[in-house]
C-alpha cells in the first residue's frame, strides 16, 4: 500500500432497463487530489456517482472507502461516510434564506430541542471565510446569483463534514467569470486536504484543475491518465473513440440581404416585467449573428417575442420584408421562421410522439394532410425514416421509437432535422448544444455552418462564449434586456465579451 | 431450450407494457376483491357470478331458463356508459380533465325531451332532430367551458363542476313548465319522438334496446377516426401530450381546447337525449343525477380513453348495471357493483405500480444476460 486511496470503487456494473449504465467499473480515487470523470453524455459518469453517493444501489461490484469495504445503501450513509455531492440542478429551497439552506436535514437544535439557528449561522460563516465561499448567509436563494447558490451547495456539503467531494457537472450554468472562480475554490478545497471528483465533459476545466484523469465510454472505463501529460486533443479521443476537430473551418462570410429586422423592440415577461427595451439588429442571409450573454437577461423572451411564444409590446420585427410583428406562431412558421428552441424538452419535441410524429409536427397539416384530414401516416413515417438516416439520429426502432427515450443529442438532432428539413428563411438557434456530447456538439455546429452557406440567416443565442466565438459571422452581447454592442466576429476577444456580459460597454464603441 | 425460455419472458414482458392487458388485469382484481367481500357477508359468491353470467348470456343456471332480454339489455345499459366514457376520454387526449359529462348529459336529455314534447310531430324526422339538438346542448355546454380555458386559462374542473349543478337546476326549472308536468315526471312523449325500434323488439324479447345503439357505434368509429386518423385529431393529441412544445409548434392550442371541451359534451349530451328517448316514455323532472358522467370517468381510466378499450370497458358497467337486480334477487346486496367499479378504478390509479414491476422484471432479466456472457 504506497498511496492511499480515498475510493476504491470495483467492478462496479448497473443495469437499467435496455441498457447497462455501469460494465465493470473500476475507479480509484487518491486522497487529497481532484479526479475528473470524463465522458459523453450517457457514458455513465452521473450513474457511477449516483451509486458512490447511495441513490443508486450497484448490481454487482464492491466500494472501498479509506480502504474499508462499505455497504452505501442510501444518501445518508454517504454523507456520514464523508462523501458529499454538489448537483448539477441545485437542491435548494427558493424562499429559505442561505443559512436555512444549508442545515436543512440537520438542524441543530438547542437543549429544549428547539431549532437553533444561531449557532448554526456561527458555523456556516466560519465555513465561508474559511474556504473564501463569499456568500450572504441571510440573503433568500431567489435574490442570489446561479453562482452563489452553486456555494451554498458546496456550503451545505462542508457543512456536513465532507471529506470526499463529487461536482457533478458544475460549469453547466456560470458564467466564464463564475468558472474561473469555481476553479480557485476547488483548488483550494484541495489545498485544505479534500478529495474531488469532477465530473464534466469540458476539458478545459480537467486541464485547469485535475490531476488525473478517468475517462468513461459506453459504460466502460477506457482508462486513467495523468493530465499533465496528456493534451485536450488526446483526452477527447478517449472520450469519443475518435479524433475530434475543435476548430470547425469556416468559410468566408458571404452576407446577402437582410432577412430578419428587429427595431426597438420591447417585450414583458408572463409576470409583466419589461425584460427586452431598445433591441435592434439585422441578420443577413447567409450569416450567423451570434448574442452572447448570460442566462436572464432577456434571452429568453427576446425568443419568445420573435417566435410569438410572448405578445411584443413595442418595435417591429420584420422577415424578408413582411411585418410578422403581430402574426400568430403558425403564421411565421409559413413565413420561414425556423426555431431550435433553448428548452428542447418544453417546446422542441413531443415525448410521447414518435420521431415520425415530431418530425412532423409543424407542418403536417399541409404536408400530410388529405381528404377529410386524414393523415398519410405512411408517408410521415417515410420522411422520418430519411431523415433518420440524413441526420445519424440514433434510434432503436426507427422511426417508431418514442422521441422520450432517445438521449438528448438525438433529441436535438430529431428538432434540428425537423428545423433544418422545412428550409426556413430565418433560424433561431438557442443553446443548441447544451447538455450535449462532443460527438453530438460538433455534428450539430457543422450542420449550422452548412445552413449558413446555403444562404440561411442564422441568429444564435448561446451562454456558452466558445460557441459563439466558434460559429458566428458577427458577436451582440445582450445584458439587462438591451444589446450593449456588435462585432464583427475577430474585432473583439472573448475577454471583452465578457465583460460587455457583465454589463459594461467596450470603451470606444457608443 | 433456453431460447423458448426466453421468448415466454419476453411475452410476459409484453403484456406487462400494454396497457390494455393491466386494464384486463385491472378488472379481474377487482371481482376478486369484490367476491371476498361478498364472502366476508357471508353470502354465496356464487351466485353473483350466476347474476353476472344472466346479464351477460341470458342464461339462468337456477331454472336453466334462457331469456335473450337479458342480453340485450346490457346492451342498452351499456350505451350511455360508453357514450360518457368517450366524452371523459376525448377531453384528456388533449390534456383536460372533463368531469362536467353529467352536466352535458343532463342538457342533452333536457333539451331531448322538450323538443319531443314541443317539436313538430314528423314520423321519421322527429327523434332524430331530438338527438341532434341533444347533441348540440352537451356541445354547448361543453364548449363554454372550453373556451373559458382556452382564452382565460379557466380551470375547466371547476368550470364543469359548477355547470354540472347549474344544469340539474336549470333541467328542473325547463321540464316543469313542460306539458303535463308534475314534480318528477312530464307527460308521454309522442311516438314519433322515441327510439323505439320494433325490430330489436322483436328479436330481443322486448328489451328497452333501441335506436341509440346505432349511434353509439357511431361515436366510437368517429372517435377512433378523429383521434387516430385526422390532422385535427394530431394537434389534439400533441396539445394533449405537451402543450407548450404544441404551441410553440403553431398548433392551435385553444383552438384544440375550446373544440375538444365541445367535442366532448357533444357525447355526453348524446347520450342524455338516447337516455331521455330510449328508456322513458315519459319526460323526466329530475332532482338527482344519473350518474353516468361521472361514472363515465372510470369508463374512460379503464378503456385507456381508447375508442375500443372506452367501449368495451362501457360494456363492463352495463353488465354490471344490468345484474344489480339479478344479485338482489339472488340474495346479493346490488351495491357489491358499486364496491367492484370503485375497486377497478383504485387499481387502474396503481397502474403505475405495475410499471415498475415490469422494469424490475426487465432489470433483473437483463442481468442475468450479463452475468451469463
Amino acid at each position: 500500500m504506497a498511496e492511499t486511496y480515498a475510493i476504491e470503487m470495483n467492478g462496479i456494473t448497473k443495469t437499467f432497463p435496455g441498457i447497462v449504465a455501469n460494465d465493470h467499473v473500476t475507479l480509484d480515487v487518491r486522497q487529497g487530489e481532484v479526479l475528473a470523470l470524463l465522458g459523453e453524455n450517457g457514458a455513465g459518469k452521473s450513474t457511477l456517482m449516483s451509486i458512490l453517493f447511495g441513490a443508486y444501489s450497484a448490481d454487482a461490484g464492491t466500494i472501498r472507502i479509506y480502504g474499508e469495504e462499505v455497504q452505501i445503501k442510501n444518501p445518508n450513509v454517504a454523507t456520514e461516510l464523508g462523501i458529499g455531492m454538489v448537483h448539477q440542478h441545485f437542491k435548494l429551497v427558493h424562499n429559505y434564506t442561505v443559512t436555512q439552506n444549508i442545515v436543512l436535514g440537520m438542524e441543530p437544535r438547542n437543549k429544549f430541542g428547539l431549532l437553533d439557528l444561531e449557532s448554526a449561522e456561527k458555523r456556516v460563516r466560519d465555513l465561508t471565510g474559511r474556504y473564501g465561499l463569499n456568500v450572504d448567509c441571510d440573503a433568500v436563494i431567489d435574490d442570489i446569483t446561479v453562482g452563489q447558490q452553486q456555494r451554498v451547495e458546496i456550503l451545505k456539503v462542508l457543512y456536513r463534514n465532507a471529506n470526499i467531494i463529487i461536482f457533478d457537472e458544475p460549469t453547466a450554468v456560470l458564467t466564464p467569470q463564475e468558472i474561473d472562480e469555481l476553479m480557485d475554490i476547488i483548488r483550494l478545497l484541495k489545498n485544505e486536504g479534500k478529495t474531488i471528483v469532477l465530473i464534466t465533459h469540458k476539458l478545459k476545466e480537467i486541464k485547469a484543475v485535475a490531476d488525473r484523469c478517468t475517462v468513461l465510454r459506453r459504460g466502460k472505463v477506457i482508462g486513467t491518465v495523468d493530465v499533465g501529460k496528456v493534451t485536450e486533443e488526446d483526452l477527447a479521443e478517449m472520450m469519443v473513440g475518435r479524433a475530434v476537430k475543435f476548430e470547425l473551418e469556416k468559410t468566408p462570410c458571404k452576407p446577402g440581404k437582410v432577412m430578419l429586422s428587429v427595431k426597438d423592440l420591447e417585450i414583458h415577461d408572463s409576470l409583466g416585467n419589461k425584460k427586452v427595451h431598445d433591441l435592434s439588429f439585422d441578420v443577413r442571409e447567409g450569416e450567423i449573428l451570434g448574442i452572447a450573454g448570460v442566462d436572464g437577461n432577456g434571452q429568453s423572451e427576446l425568443l419568445y417575442g420573435l417566435t410569438g411564444l410572448l405578445p411584443v409590446q413595442g418595435g417591429t420585427i420584420t422577415l424578408d420584408g413582411r411585418d410578422i410583428t403581430r402574426m400568430t406562431i403558425r403564421e411565421r412558421i409559413e413565413c420561414g421562421l425556423g426555431h431550435i428552441p433553448e428548452d428542447r424538452q418544453k417546446h422542441g419535441i413531443v415525448q410521447q410522439f414518435t420521431i415520425s410524429e415530431n418530425g412532423a409536427l409543424k407542418d403536417y397539416y399541409k404536408r400530410y394532410a388529405g381528404k377529410m384530414g386524414v393523415l398519410d401516416y405512411h408517408a410521415m413515417t417515410e420522411n422520418a425514416a430519411s431523415l433518420i438516416k440524413q441526420f445519424d439520429i440514433r434510434a432503436g426502432e426507427g422511426a417508431q421509437t418514442p422521441a422520450g427515450s432517445l438521449s438528448g443529442g438525438n433529441q436535438q438532432k430529431v428538432i434540428v432535422a425537423r428545423e433544418i428539413s422545412l428550409s426556413p428563411k430565418v433560424l433561431l438557434v438557442a443553446q443548441p448544444t447544451r447538455g450535449l456530447d462532443v460527438g453530438a456538439i460538433e455534428y450539430i455546429r457543422r450542420r449550422l455552418l452548412d445552413e449558413r452557406d446555403k444562404g440561411r440567416a442564422i441568429l444564435l443565442v448561446s451562454f456558452e462564449l466558445d460557441e459563439i466565438m466558434n460559429l458566428c459571422d458577427r458577436i451582440a452581447t445582450i445584458s439587462k434586456g438591451t444589446l450593449v454592442g456588435t462585432y464583427r466576429a475577430g474585432e473583439v476577444s472573448e475577454r471583452d465579451i465578457g465583460m460587455m456580459m457583465a454589463g459594461s460597454r467596450k470603451k470606444e464603441d457608443a | 431450450m433456453q431460447k423458448s425460455d426466453r421468448n415466454q419472458k419476453d411475452l410476459a414482458l409484453r403484456l406487462l407494457e400494454s396497457n390494455g392487458f393491466i386494464s384486463v388485469l385491472v378488472v379481474i382484481l377487482g371481482f376478486l376483491a369484490g367476491t371476498i367481500l361478498v364472502l366476508l357477508v357471508g353470502r354465496n359468491p356464487g351466485n353473483m357470478y350466476k347474476a353476472i353470467l344472466q346479464a351477460l348470456s341470458g342464461y339462468n343456471m337456477d331454472n336453466g331458463k334462457m331469456n335473450v332480454r337479458y342480453v340485450f339489455e346490457t346492451f342498452n345499459y351499456a350505451v350511455p356508459y360508453i357514450l360518457c366514457g368517450l366524452s371523459m376520454g376525448f377531453a384528456e387526449r388533449v390534456g383536460l380533465f372533463n368531469i362536467g359529462g353529467e352536466g352535458q348529459y343532463i342538457m342533452g336529455m333536457t333539451v331531448a325531451e322538450v323538443f319531443a314534447l314541443l317539436g313538430p310531430q314528423v314520423p321519421g324526422l322527429h327523434w332524430f332532430a331530438c338527438l341532434v339538438l341533444a347533441t348540440l346542448a352537451g356541445a354547448l355546454w361543453g364548449g363554454v367551458v372550453g373556451v373559458l380555458k382556452a382564452k382565460y386559462e379557466v380551470s375547466e374542473v371547476v368550470g364543469t363542476i359548477m355547470l354540472n349543478y347549474t344544469a340539474l337546476y336549470l333541467s328542473r326549472i325547463i321540464c316543469l313548465r313542460l306539458p303535463g308536468a308534475n314534480t318528477y315526471k312530464t307527460a308521454n312523449y309522442p311516438e314519433t319522438a322515441t327510439l323505439f325500434n320494433s325490430l330489436f323488439d322483436k328479436w330481443t324479447n322486448h328489451s328497452m334496446l333501441n335506436n341509440g345503439l346505432f349511434f353509439m357505434f357511431f361515436c366510437v368509429l368517429l372517435y377512433w377516426f378523429v383521434m387516430e386518423k385526422t390532422s385535427l385529431g394530431y394537434g389534439m393529441r400533441a396539445t394533449g401530450f405537451n402543450r407548450e412544445a404544441a404551441r410553440a409548434s403553431g398548433i392551435p392550442v385553444t383552438r384544440s381546447i375550446a373544440l375538444s371541451m365541445a367535442i366532448a359534451g357533444a357525447f355526453a349530451g348524446l347520450a342524455g337525449g338516447i337516455v331521455a328517448l330510449g328508456s322513458f316514455r315519459y319526460g323526466r323532472v329530475i332532482s338527482g343525477m344519473d350518474n353516468y358522467g361521472f361514472d363515465g370517468i372510470a369508463v374512460a381510466l379503464v378503456g385507456n380513453c381508447h375508442a375500443l378499450g372506452t367501449m368495451v370497458a362501457g360494456y363492463l358497467f352495463g353488465l354490471l348495471k344490468n345484474a344489480q337486480p339479478l344479485m338482489q334477487s339472488r340474495n346479493i346486496p346490488k351495491e357489491i357493483t358499486f364496491i367492484i367499479q370503485g375497486l377497478i378504478v383504485v387499481f387502474i390509479a396503481l397502474r403505475s405500480g405495475v410499471v415498475l414491476i415490469r422494469q424490475n422484471l426487465e432489470k433483473r432479466r437483463l442481468a442475468k444476460e450479463i452475468a451469463s456472457e
